[in-house]
Order: structure tokens, then C-alpha cells, then sequence
């Protein structure tokens, strides 16, 4: 069984004659957490939707375990086994907690179009959102409506949702935005418990974060990648502090 | 079919399909830049004729009454934008669907109501109603060559307003990122109200040339709206462009279908649709 | 499109009171009422089960569709073309075959249909619904702008058996009634399932689902395809009523009404299809029996009333009836998505 869980080559999206994304390359190890930085507007989030299926590249392949799934639309790129979760919360803001986590648990049940059934009686079905809720921190709320449920809450449910359909490579888009001290800690936490099993790539712009989770980084600006390699590598590399770390931690350069 | 009722059928096709697009840009104008959806468009065109109708014998010349009626139109529109859709911009869909609905059997009963409910012609000015002979036999209505004019000019114009226009620049930067226009100090509220008047103005305007030829009957609206909705859904939301060139498809098609195909007519347009959205889901020229 | 809005799922205490007493007026009505007002009853209960099915499409789904008439008068000419001039048709046959038929229309516009999104959905739908209605306008082999007649109810015996006969109102009535509590149930027991808890989830955020790996397109054109199937039982039950079926009853306006009866009671719990249907029906009937006032026949004109109302309708309840009764305190139900439910 191989090691690299997920893999882009050469990914390129253009739009118009803006490249977004340019010629990036990168591989996702199992367990290890493999985080994408870059300056805004770098192409990162562009990337993930070029990984999760949401949008097509324009040139390029992505690997997912040996399969090419270029091309693939995102639910058939869910049901191989990539879970995301989003930089702009996307989830069912009347639903309460649980049906948010338990519709994405029940997209992995196998007779999922049943018609007559309660849906509240697949019992599978019900312990995986109760596992995924556990894991992300949510049990006290799983009744309220994710509407009315806090910033950093929603930011868990995303979570939540994207680990009910059991994937085995997890795309998350900045998971820890807006999220204050105490909850960032939760998260980080929660993330080293999940690179046990899963791989993991990450956008974040949080670099206290990044490089106290990252095996492995990625540095990307203007849409192309500019470093890679661990963290130690990354710190050291001219040209990364030169385009992005510079004096203040996350802070673009004027 | 030989060559001069093949030349008669295709200057029909495109008579027809001109007025087609004088119809479907206001329709996908308002839909591309204001995003609503409006079932009312074709009471729009039946206000046009039944204008024309009362206005040209009121005022004695056709021509005239097309220009004042365009002027009341306009007006009307920019008052039914103030006082009802502007506040549906940011509905759903299904509540436009519904409000525009309601407007339909609103603006039939008032056309009943001031007009009545018989089938009346407009007869073509004096100066129109000549033909131009193409063979022997056949002539061509000059009135139906002056209809395409007209579609044309007004084509043009609005062409050269959107493209070359400081107002046309406001539209396409509304139509793009709306926030953005804002900021930049657009009137955002103007834009809209212009935008939906003109579509107004240009199906009564419709309505007003193809009075002489189509009649002026209740519930004429209904069957023109199907088929600018097709022609917007055939050339794509928004685009002006792909509104003109969906027109004379399906003008062409239309016109081809019913002589040569005459069983099939009536369906050969949807099936036009259907092909095209199989193909582009979201029309050929989507935004 | 999709604003990310709460249906009213968990029918209120005192709604579900209100439904119960409403069935038993139902039951008990025909016992007093006459003939006309029995009739009237059938045929608003044979609108509630179109109601119904559009709401599966529109108000679960939020899928909004112009053309959803198609469906129901497909099913009547279904009926018209199998039921022969000299004898009734079998009911256990030619109900079956006209839902099946209007069915497979459905299948079949639904994939062409289905792939559009928005207000292409909207203008697709209704345009595929006109030529529907053109087709059978235009041709006098499939009865023309006249439409056709339904010579008998069809014969409901079984082997020399008859357990009752259509062509009484009274059976008529009770077999509607039947009919649209079966489907009320069925649909109940649907909204909850886990195929009705995904079209729920296609309609808050269709996006999501497919990032969850649900395939977003098979669960629509069921729906879609479902829906029809069941505006095709209220077409044929329609048929069986009055004995006449015409292109107008597949036309825009009807699909046009279906949407308002819909929207009249609220959306996406079926109950509210029901209410609505009867609402909308009634007010019909009020709006047209409007008296004179002076010279004025408000009666004649009673699209303007009719319109009126709907502009007011949406601009101050867009939620509906049941919206309104939410809104001014059955209590603060929670609404749609919980694990424990009625």
C-alpha cells in the first residue's frame, strides 16, 4: 500500500489569462499533516477546490490513492474517500447540530435512498454521527440549531461533517479561522488525534498552528509553489521569509 | 420550395425572430442584472398593442402613437419598479414567481376594464402598406420590412448604449459585482430602475409594431412570453448577445418548422431547447 | 437560489388538532351535505392531492416548478384514451397505467429538466409543460383545443365482485378522501426517511450535499419523477370526476395555481399542501361569486381580486397560513431535522 494518500501534479487553473493556480505539485503522506501557507491570494483556496473536485483545472492531475480523479465531480471524489470542510462555513443553518453530522453519516449508508424508514432508526448510521460529534467537541449542542450556535462552534461542525462521512484524506480549508485561543488549542489538539488515521492537508494562515501540526509544508505565492519541505526547511529558506514570513507571522508583505 | 418563398420565409424568420429579441433583452437584462424572474414580461408587449390601438386612432398616425406610447411605457415601468420589484430584487425566486403571476391576472382584468375584452386591428399607415414585388406573384409587405428596421435601430442603440455609454459602463459594472459599483460611488438604484424601464419599454414597443400584424387580443402576452422565455433560456441569462442570435434560431426554426414540418411545429422549438440544454445547461452565451 | 430557510416540518399541537377535527368533518360531511357541495369537496380534495405532490418538488426540494400541470393532465388523458366508448375500463388497471404514464413523462422531461438550476429550472419547466400542452392543443387526434370526454367512471368490480361504484358521488368522495390520506401518510412517512431528509438537505444547501458525496442529480429526478407520478393520481382521479379532460387543465395557469395552494398553507409539510388547496379553492369560489355593487359586476372580474390578493399575499405572508400560525405563537416549535420526531 503506498504512502502518498493524495497527490497533485503539475495543477494549473487559469481564468481568463489569470493563472490562479500555476504548475503546483504537491504529495500527501498517510498520517502526517501536510500544510498549504502562502500570502492571500496566493491560490490556496483555488487548490483545494481543484483537489476536492468543485472546480475543474485547466492542466494537471490529481491523484487520489492510485486513482486519477481529475475531472471527477466532487460527490464521486467525496465517495473515494476525500473529505473537506470549508474556509466560508457551509453548512445547513436551520438543521440542528445533529442532522447537519448525521446527513453527512448518511451519505455512507449504503441503502441511503430509502423511502419509508425513518431515518433516525439506521442505527450505523447514528453512531457514526455520535463518533464524529464526540471527536469535534459538540455533544452539549447537538440539539441547537447550527444557525444559532457560535462562530467557533460552526467552524467544529464543519469538522464534524467532514469526518460522519469517513474519509481517509482530510482537506481542510482554514479550520481555525476566527476561532479564539482556547478553541484554536481544541482544534490543534483534535487534529494531531486525527493524523494518527488520516492524512491531512491544510490551508491555514495561523503559523503558531502550522508549525506545531505540519510534517510537511508548502509554500505557495501568486499561485505557484515556492518551497517545500519541512518545517525546519521552511524556516530556513531565503526566499520564503523574503515573499511571506518577513517580520510578523502571517502578515503579508506591504 | 423554391427560391422566392424560400427568400419570403427567411425574411419572415428574421421579422420574427427581431421581435423576438426586442423582447427577450429587457427580459434578460432584468434577469441578469437584477436576477428576478418576471411571468409579466408579456403583459408588457398586450399593454404595447392595446397602446397602439387606442393611441394611434386618438392621435391619428401610428407612428406617433408609437413614440408617445414608448414614453408612457417607460414611465410605467420606472413606476412599477419604485413601487413593487425593486423590493423583490433579494426575494426568492419563488416569490417573484409568484408576485409577477399576480401582476399577470392584475394586468389582464385592468385591460379589461379600460379596454375590453374584444379582438381589434391596427391598420398599417398609409405610407407602409405597399409591398415590394419579388417575383411575379409574390410581394413582400413593406410594413414587415419597417418591423425589422425598427428592431434593428433599437438593437444598435442599445447596443451602443451598453457598450459605449458611461451609462452603459454603470450597467455592466451593476451587472458584475454590484457591491463593488457601489462603493465606487454608482448609483446602484438608478442602474435597476433604467435597466427594468427600458425592458419594459422595449416589449411595449414590441407590442406597438407587431400591433398591425398580430392584432391586438386579450391574452396575447401569454404565448410571446414562452417563447422569450426559450430564447433566453436557449441564449443564456444575461447576455444581450446570445439573446439576439437564440432569437433568430428560433425565429428560423420556427418559421422553417411551420412550413415545412407542420405536425411537428409546434413542438420543434422545445426540442431545439431541450438539444441545446443537453449540451450547454446554461444556454449558449451564460455569463 | 437557495435561501437557507426552515420549513415548518413538526406539524404544532394545535395544528395537529386542527388536521384531526378537519378529517372528521371530512368523514362525517357527506351524511348532510348535498350533492353539489359533495362534488365541490371531491374535486378540492383531488387539488390537495395535486398540492401535495408539487409540494414534495417545491417546498422539500425547492425546486420550483411552472410546469408541473403537465403531469396532472397527462394522467387524465391517460384515462380518456383507455377508457373505450362502449363499456368502463377496469379502475385496477387504468389507475395504475395513467400514474405510470405521467410518470415516465416526468423521467423523461425531469432529465432534461433536472441538469438546469435557478431560474433556468423555472423557465425549462414551464416551457417543456407549453409544449406538452401544444402538442395536445394542436392535434385534433388527441382531442384538439376541445378536449375529451370520459364516458365512464371507471368499473371498480374484480372477478364478478364489486366493492363499490364510482359513478355514486358518495363513493366518489370517500374514495378521494381515501386516496389523499394514503398519500398524505405516504408522503409523511417520506419527508422523514432518509431520501426525504436528503431532498431536504438538496434544497437547504444542494452544494454541501454533493461535497458529502450524495449525487445530487438521482435524488432530484426521483423527486421530480415521484411528483409526478402523484399529480398523475389528482389528474386521473380529476377525470373520473368530471368526465372531461382539456389542454388548459395542463396548462401554466394551473401550474401557476398548484404553486399558490401550495404557498397559501405552507410549505414542505404536506398538511399545509392540503390546507391550501381547500383555501385557494374557497376563495376561488368566493372571488367569481362576488355580487353586484351598482353597475359593477365585481364577480367578472375576479383575476383582479385574485391577483391582489397574491401580490399582498407575498409581500406580507410569504411563509403562508401556517406560516402566519407559527409566526403568532403555536409555540416555538423546532423546526425540521431532529432525531426524535412525531
Amino acid at each position: 500500500m503506498s504512502d502518498v494518500l493524495l497527490s497533485a501534479k503539475n495543477l494549473t487553473k487559469r481564468f481568463g489569462g489569470l493563472a490562479a493556480v500555476n504548475g503546483v505539485s504537491l504529495d500527501l503522506k498517510r498520517n502526517s499533516i501536510h500544510a498549504v501557507i502562502g500570502p492571500n491570494g496566493a491560490g490556496k483556496s483555488t487548490l483545494t477546490h481543484l483537489l476536492s473536485g468543485d472546480l475543474l483545472p485547466t492542466s494537471g492531475t490529481v491523484l487520489l490513492g492510485q486513482r486519477d480523479v481529475t475531472g471527477w465531480r466532487p460527490e464521486r471524489i467525496s465517495r473515494q474517500g476525500l473529505g473537506r470542510s470549508y474556509q466560508k462555513t457551509n453548512i445547513f443553518l436551520p438543521f440542528s447540530v445533529w442532522e447537519n453530522v448525521r446527513l453527512a453519516a448518511q451519505s455512507r449508508e449504503p441503502h441511503a435512498a430509502r423511502w419509508l424508514r425513518p431515518a433516525s432508526s439506521f442505527i450505523a448510521v447514528n453512531a457514526r454521527t455520535e463518533r464524529a460529534i464526540a471527536l469535534s467537541g459538540l455533544k452539549d449542542r447537538q440539539f441547537a440549531m447550527a444557525g444559532t450556535i457560535s462562530h467557533g462552534e460552526q467552524r467544529q461542525l464543519e469538522i464534524a461533517m467532514t469526518l460522519a462521512t469517513e474519509p481517509q484524506v482530510l482537506l481542510l480549508d482554514e479550520p481555525l479561522a476566527g476561532m479564539g485561543a482556547q478553541e484554536a488549542e481544541r482544534m490543534v489538539a483534535l487534529l494531531l488525534e486525527l493524523k494518527k488515521n488520516h492524512g491531512i492537508l491544510l490551508v491555514e494562515h495561523d503559523m503558531d498552528a502550522v508549525f506545531a501540526l505540519a510534517d510537511q509544508l508548502t509554500v505557495m505565492v501568486n499561485g505557484q509553489v515556492i518551497a517545500s519541505g519541512t518545517p525546519a526547511q521552511i524556516r530556513a529558506d531565503a526566499g520564503v521569509q523574503a515573499a511571506y514570513l518577513g517580520e510578523d507571522i502571517g502578515v503579508e508583505p506591504a | 420550395m423554391d427560391l422566392a418563398n424560400f427568400f419570403i420565409q427567411l425574411l419572415n424568420s428574421v421579422q420574427y425572430g427581431l421581435l423576438l429579441f426586442m423582447l427577450a433583452a429587457g427580459l434578460t437584462l432584468i434577469f441578469g442584472i437584477m436576477g428576478v424572474v418576471n411571468l409579466a414580461h408579456g403583459s408588457f408587449y398586450m399593454l404595447g398593442a392595446y397602446l397602439a390601438w387606442s393611441l394611434s386612432s386618438l392621435l391619428g398616425s401610428l407612428g406617433l402613437a408609437i413614440i408617445v406610447g414608448a414614453l408612457l411605457a417607460v414611465a410605467f415601468g420606472f413606476a412599477l419598479e419604485w413601487l413593487l420589484f425593486r423590493h423583490f430584487y433579494k426575494r426568492d425566486h419563488l416569490d417573484q414567481v409568484l408576485l409577477t403571476f399576480g401582476l399577470i391576472y392584475i394586468f389582464e382584468e385592468l385591460r379589461s376594464i379600460v379596454w375590453g375584452d374584444d379582438v381589434h386591428g391596427v391598420p398599417i399607415p398609409e405610407l407602409l402598406s405597399a409591398s415590394v414585388p419579388l417575383t411575379e406573384n409574390l410581394a413582400y409587405p413593406v410594413y414587415r420590412l419597417f418591423m425589422s428596421g425598427v428592431c434593428i435601430a433599437l438593437a444598435l442603440g442599445l447596443y451602443g448604449l451598453i457598450s459605449k455609454t458611461r451609462l452603459g459602463m454603470k450597467i455592466r459594472a451593476g451587472a458584475f459585482n454590484r457591491d463593488m459599483a457601489e462603493s465606487l460611488g454608482i448609483n446602484i438604484k438608478l442602474i435597476h430602475a433604467v435597466v427594468f424601464a427600458l425592458g419594459v419599454g422595449l416589449a411595449a414597443v414590441a407590442g406597438m409594431i407587431a400591433a398591425p400584424i398580430a392584432s391586438v387580443y386579450p391574452n396575447m402576452g401569454a404565448q410571446v412570453l414562452i417563447m422569450c422565455f426559450v430564447v433566453v433560456v436557449i441564449g443564456g441569462i444575461g447576455s444581450v448577445r446570445g439573446a439576439l442570435i437564440a432569437a433568430l434560431l428560433v425565429g428560423l426554426v420556427d418559421t422553417f418548422g411551420k412550413v415545412l414540418l407542420p405536425q411537428m411545429a409546434g413542438m420543434l422549438i422545445y426540442m431545439l431547447m431541450a438539444a441545446v440544454l443537453l449540451w450547454k445547461p446554461e444556454g449558449l452565451f451564460k455569463q | 437560489m437557495s435561501a437557507q430557510k426552515s420549513n415548518l416540518e413538526i406539524l404544532p399541537r394545535g395544528v395537529q388538532v386542527t388536521l384531526a377535527l378537519g378529517l372528521v368533518a371530512l368523514v362525517a360531511f357527506p351524511f348532510t351535505g348535498t350533492d353539489y357541495y359533495i362534488q365541490m369537496l371531491t374535486r378540492m380534495m383531488i387539488m390537495a392531492i395535486f398540492a401535495m405532490s408539487l409540494d414534495l418538488l417545491q417546498g422539500v426540494t425547492g425546486l420550483v416548478s411552472l410546469g408541473h400541470a403537465a403531469y396532472f393532465g397527462l394522467a387524465g388523458y391517460a384515462l380518456a384514451f383507455m377508457m373505450p366508448q362502449g363499456e368502463p375500463a377496469s379502475l385496477w388497471w387504468t389507475l395504475p397505467a395513467a400514474v405510470l404514464a405521467s410518470g415516465l413523462a416526468a423521467l423523461v422531461i425531469g432529465f432534461f429538466v433536472v441538469r438546469t438550476h435557478g431560474i433556468y429550472f423555472i423557465m425549462v419547466t414551464m416551457a417543456f409543460a407549453q409544449m406538452v400542452f401544444y402538442l395536445f392543443f394542436d392535434n385534433r387526434a388527441l382531442g384538439g383545443s376541445d378536449g375529451l370526454y370520459i364516458n365512464f367512471k371507471p368499473d371498480a368490480s374484480v372477478a364478478g365482485w364489486v366493492p363499490f361504484d364510482l359513478d355514486s358521488k358518495r363513493t366518489m368522495y370517500y374514495f378521494t378522501l381515501g386516496a389523499m390520506l394514503v398519500v398524505y401518510v405516504f408522503l409523511r412517512r417520506l419527508l422523514w426517511s432518509p431520501f426525504g431528509r436528503a431532498l431536504a438537505g438538496i434544497r437547504v444547501n444542494e452544494h454541501r450535499m454533493r461535497a458529502m458525496g450524495f449525487g445530487t442529480f438521482g435524488y432530484k429526478l426521483a423527486a421530480f419523477t415521484l411528483a409526478g407520478s402523484l399529480a398523475g393520481l389528482a389528474g386521473y382521479l380529476w377525470g373520473t370526476q368530471t368526465g372531461y379532460i382539456n389542454p388548459e387543465l395542463m396548462g401554466f395557469q394551473m401550474s401557476a395555481h398548484a404553486i399558490m395552494m401550495v404557498i397559501l398553507g405552507g410549505m414542505g409539510n404536506f398538511a399545509g399542501a392540503i390546507v391550501g388547496a381547500f383555501a385557494f379553492e374557497y376563495l376561488l369560489h368566493v372571488f367569481k361569486d362576488l355580487p353586484q355593487l351598482g353597475s359593477v359586476n365585481l364577480g367578472k372580474h375576479w383575476q383582479l381580486w385574485m391577483g391582489l390578493f397574491i401580490v399582498l399575499l407575498v409581500t406580507f405572508a410569504p411563509r403562508g397560513l401556517l406560516g402566519l400560525v407559527e409566526r403568532f405563537g403555536m409555540g416555538k416549535e423546532k423546526t425540521g431535522g431532529e432525531s426524535h420526531h412525531e
